[in-house]
């Protein structure tokens, strides 16, 4: 199984942050989260892999090319949506669109047409008419349409209702039916886009914290609620994150066999979401 | 085929799917050589991941449920009766594990318990 993408010991430095040394890796026909609260280096990230921002060492590699190297070649492949509206507002979906296909060599006009009437959005309108849901759609279609084998979308789902998230789970699972496109997609809520997603990254001021398949995180990591009489120096270290009340204790902990072995019967064991674990491993590091 | 996931449940997502379509191989209402859909398109259905599907498969596969042919698919595997019979047994005696523990913590003696256990046997009969 090849990886459609690979980051390896990617460094940038700015003067308050930086990327240390990151490393992940996605193969092909699966969906990745890239999640982190904001200023964690999504965005850094992403513009890194599509060689928006100089790197300062490390390796990215595009359908195991070169990004920089092939560039051109691997660009024609990727279908970047953007959080930020990047089109002119001037303009009608037509006028935008024909001045965007002749930069894709793949450029599949019969595609643009089904997915712009899948997605009902009327070609006559002017970009700033539309609403957000529909200008994220428009960004879709574009990167739908020239075969992209790889979609990179950098928070898609902000700013977007319930309804439209869900189309697009639909839409996103559809790209991945024939097992040989791959989706990354970075958000800081964890929304429901979270519920299709095969892999998880979890970034946190510049590093990985952890980068592996969402099942296994949610199989091992456990949520645990019980009375403040349990923590001791030594049960505390368990824990990855915790949070104490009046009259009791939270916390997360990584491994579920590692809780139930410590505590028993005596506290409560729940699953947790991507939500609990982001929000305890960041609360873990401030408090450190 | 039926597949009703929950969210909520404690029970991993894979193992919500292979449960619920080996009870349907169990009762029969899924046949032997009855057709599968892919793992994508059943992750796409569920709105679960690829890979949760695809374990689902692999632990049913692993235990003799259903067989994947490959570019075929997936089907529900030949059962001879008597590995059938063994493996409801089993799920009987799990589930009267369950019953059992439920009746110790709440200190119901022996007679009380076989007698509900009796009561619900003819009740369903």
């Amino acid at each position: 199984m090849g990886n459609i993408l690979e980051v390896k010991e990617l460094k940038k430095n700015f003067k308050n942050f930086s990327l240390k040394d990151i490393s992940f890796s996605l193969p092909k026909g699966y969906i990745m989260g890239f999640i982190g609260p904001n200023g964690a280096g999504k965005s850094t990230t992403i513009k890194l892999i599509m060689n928006l921002l100089k790197k300062d060492g490390g390796q990215i590699k595009v359908f195991g090319k070169d990004h920089i190297q092939y560039e051109r070649e691997i660009k024609n492949h990727i279908g970047f949506v953007y959080d930020e509206n990047h089109f002119y507002e001037e303009l009608t979906l037509h006028e935008m669109k024909n001045i965007i296909a002749p930069f894709y060599k793949t450029w599949d006009e019969n595609m643009f047409d089904k997915y712009m009437k899948f997605f009902q959005l009327p070609l006559n309108k002017k970009i700033k008419e539309l609403s957000k849901g529909m200008k994220m759609k428009f960004s879709l279609a574009i990167a739908l349409s020239h075969n992209a084998k790889l979609l990179i979308m950098d928070e898609p789902t902000s700013g977007l209702d319930p309804i439209i998230r869900s189309e697009l789970l639909d839409i996103l699972q559809d790209i991945i039916q024939d097992g040989e496109k791959s989706v990354f997609f970075s958000t800081h809520i964890t929304s429901d886009l979270e519920k299709i997603a095969d892999y998880i990254t979890f970034i946190y001021d510049g590093e990985i914290i952890l980068s592996t398949t969402k099942d296994d995180i949610l199989d091992n990591y456990c949520v645990v609620k019980g009375g403040l009489d349990l923590l001791d120096k030594d049960t505390q270290k368990a824990f990855v994150g915790i949070r104490k009340n009046n009259y009791g204790f939270e916390g997360l902990v990584d491994s579920r066999e590692k809780a139930q072995k410590l505590f028993k019967e005596n506290v409560v064991i729940e699953k947790p979401s991507l939500e609990d674990i982001m929000l305890y491993i960041v609360r873990g590091n401030q408090y450190a | 085929m039926k597949i009703i996931i929950s969210n909520s449940s404690s029970e991993p997502i894979y193992q919500q799917i292979v449960y619920q379509l080996k009870e349907q191989i169990l009762k029969g209402k899924l046949k032997a050589g009855d057709a599968l859909p892919s793992i994508r398109s059943l992750a796409k259905e569920l709105q679960v991941s690829v890979i949760t599907t695809k374990r689902a498969y692999e632990e049913l596969e692993r235990e003799g449920f259903i067989q994947t042919v490959q570019g075929k698919g997936s089907f529900i595997a030949a059962h001879n009766r008597e590995m059938l019979r063994e493996k409801k047994f089993s799920i009987v005696e799990e589930k009267l594990t369950e019953a059992v523990l439920a009746a110790k913590s709440l200190e119901l003696t022996w007679d009380e318990l076989i007698e509900i256990l009796r009561q619900l046997y003819e009740k369903e009969a």
